[in-house]
């Protein structure tokens, strides 16, 4: 189906049913039940699966089939959250004129710093692109923010006000991005005895790109150049001696992966019109690199797994706090229970970094391929049990 | 007039003069040898034909083009293509794969931003692939990862992606190489069978004087990086000059 094999079409498939059924798959628990706050299907955390989902696919097409580790990808993010803006101050808070010249923009700009920092390979490429991702920062952040040209309006961040241009919006128009006229931020809450499902406008506006983005990955990575970057990241040296120019292949992939982060940016955008500098620091770009090993770079599925299993953690661990803490060790006595309470405190709320750091930690060394490499082998455990209990045991998986 | 014609080339590396004064011609349709004791500047003289290194002062021509100053990948494009001392594969592709990137090499030039349609649409690729891969008598293979073949096997396969951008010129680099007898002998019948099929020019550079005597039709000896001699692989076998350089005997 679509110019795919069977394999990536059923990859596809379930892909689509997982992110049209997200609001469900995501609430499992009942509102107002002590679980509900594991439910992450609220819809400032679905739209931020799927933002984050298409960030890191693209950054996979670099990173995952070339091995070029770029340490600057937020910078693209960025510009991709600075058109989208502008956009919205100039013309109006149609998102499709911001989306468009968001990945325009970042295509020049990937093209630009691509070009450059494409001249080296290996660790000195990752250190000129995080050197340029801090470079755009600092622009962001401070100079190209001055009562004479201001661009970035610097620490505040972008944002729309009353006396921009906004020369297409109307009064019958949303005061807030809209696809024209669909307000991003509304919401149908669907009411299911206990249970209480969001299904809003921007969630699905993003999920449907991303859905595409995904289908055009699959098409790239099966697709002759993709395999011309697996040669890039397998043998450099052989590929110059086959008449063929690495330069251009590398910078083509850099490129799109930069729309694709530039996307991503005027995405989150979209779903909320501000665009401040910290979405360009090199925190930013750290994380999209952890997204794609925790899940498994140079897989289709790794990267959008990864930034999904990040994402959550990030909202859901960061909003545990003592008082959650004290309700869940109740049950033990007094002393012991304010110890369990001082043992797993640094791991929650602001301390979420932490257990991030470990659980990456615990993926690098057991599962070097990722939560795809753990779903294999999952899967692969689970046949061998069918065949015997007695074979079973000597395959056992340390990380399972 | 030869098809590669080498005129006084020099190249120096800081204190060493690797070569000075080289002068070459291989005619077309010939395999010649490049032989000499290690350090004689055999290296250093192909490295300087297919654009790895820019010599400091010669002219190097093939068909009638410089070469001096092209990428490598313009060099190939022109019609040269290169067998590694070690063989240089995709260790991460499959043996197909491996198999097709030249001839995506040589249908689309040095890039081409085919990035939608899926590999296995591309026909005319496919079949000149495993028509390759069958002549090197390793289709049965094509489904290995590249990496988990057989020194011997990895150097058919560097080989057969040679061959399959036909190229005018075919340069080896010790191609037998810390090679078990049988091997070498099978690559001494591969290059034949190869030579014997097709119009093609070969130039090798040999440390087995076994594989040398086997193959070359022309044999230049190189030491301390000037030519010392030139001649058939009959003159070249009793020759004083050679003996003394080579082998370390005194005439």
């Amino acid at each position: 189906m679509l110019g795919l094999d069977k394999k990536d079409t059923s990859l596809l498939i379930i892909v689509a049913i997982l992110t049209l059924l997200a609001p469900f798959i995501l609430n499992p628990f009942p509102a107002g039940s002590a679980m509900a706050q594991f439910n992450a299907g609220y819809p400032d955390l679905m739209q931020r699966f799927v933002i984050f989902g298409i960030f890191a696919i693209g950054f996979n097409i670099l990173f995952g089939l070339t091995g070029y580790l770029s340490f600057g990808h937020a910078a693209f993010l960025g510009v991709g959250s600075y058109s989208a803006v502008w956009m919205f101050k100039l013309l109006s808070y149609n998102v499709i004129p911001a989306i468009a010249l968001s990945v325009v923009v970042a295509a020049l700009f990937s093209l630009l710093i691509g070009y450059v920092s494409l001249r080296r390979s290996g660790i000195y490429f990752s250190i000129l692109t995080l050197a340029f991702a801090q470079m755009s920062f600092a622009l962001a952040y401070s100079v190209l923010s001055n009562p004479k040209f201001n661009l970035t309006n610097g620490e505040t961040g972008l944002q729309v006000y009353a006396d921009d241009p906004q020369i297409f919006h109307r009064d019958s128009l949303p005061d807030m991005p809209h696809l024209f006229g669909l307000s991003m931020r509304s919401t149908y809450k669907l009411d299911i005895g206990a249970w209480s499902f969001d299904f809003n406008a921007g969630y699905y506006l993003c999920a449907v790109i991303m859905m595409v983005m995904f289908y055009l990955a699959i098409r790239i990575f099966r697709s002759p150049f993709g395999m011309m970057l697996r040669a890039v990241k397998s043998n450099q040296q052989r590929m110059n001696y086959t008449g063929l120019n690495p330069r251009p292949y590398t910078l083509a992939a850099f490129v799109i992966s930069g729309m694709y982060a530039g996307l991503a940016g005027g995405l989150m955008a979209a779903m909320d019109p501000l665009a401040g500098a910290e979405r360009m620091q090199w925190t930013a770009s750290g994380e999209v690199v952890l997204m794609t090993i925790l899940g498994g770079a140079g897989t289709l599925i790794g990267p959008v797994l990864g930034a999904g299993f990040i994402k959550y953690f990030e909202n859901i661990f960061s909003k545990i706090n003592d008082t959650i803490l004290h309700q869940w060790f109740s049950f033990l006595p007094d002393g012991l229970e304010d110890f369990m309470v001082f043992i797993v405190h640094p791991f929650i709320g602001k301390g979420w970094h932490l257990t991030l750091g470990i659980l990456f930690m615990l993926v690098v060394i057991f599962l070097p391929g990722g939560l795809v490499e753990g779903g294999q082998r999952l899967g692969k455990w689970i046949r061998n049990r069918g065949k015997g209990a007695a074979e079973a045991k000597t395959k056992h998986e340390p990380a399972e | 007039m030869g098809i590669l014609e080498v005129k006084n080339v020099g190249k120096r590396f800081g204190g060493l003069q690797a070569l000075s004064d080289v002068n070459l011609s291989v005619a077309e349709n010939t395999v010649h040898a490049i032989i000499g004791p290690n350090g004689a500047g055999k290296s250093t003289l192909l490295n300087c034909l297919v654009g790895k290194l820019i010599p400091d002062s010669g002219s190097v021509m093939f068909d009638g083009q410089s070469v001096l100053g092209r990428a490598p990948y313009e060099i190939n494009q022109m019609g040269i293509s290169r067998v590694f001392q070690t063989p240089e594969i995709f260790g991460d592709l499959t043996v197909l794969e491996n198999m097709m990137i030249p001839c995506f090499a040589r249908r689309d030039g040095a890039f081409e931003l085919n990035a939608l349609p899926s590999v296995g649409s591309q026909k005319d690729v496919m079949d000149q692939a495993m028509h390759m891969l069958e002549e090197m008598r390793m289709a049965d293979k094509r489904h290995m990862h590249a990496a988990a073949m057989s020194r011997g096997d990895k150097r058919r396969l560097e080989i057969g992606m040679c061959l399959s951008q036909q190229p005018r010129l075919l340069l080896l680099d010790e191609p037998t190489a810390g090679m078990a007898r049988a091997d070498t002998n099978n690559t001494i019948d591969l290059l034949k069978q190869i030579k014997a099929e097709r119009d093609i020019t070969i130039a090798i550079i040999e440390h087995d004087m076994h594989v040398v005597f086997s193959l070359a039709e022309r044999i230049t000896v190189l030491a301390q990086g000037t030519p010392l001699v030139e001649d058939t692989p009959e003159n070249i076998k009793g020759h004083p000059k050679v003996r003394e350089a080579y082998l370390g005997e005194s005439a």
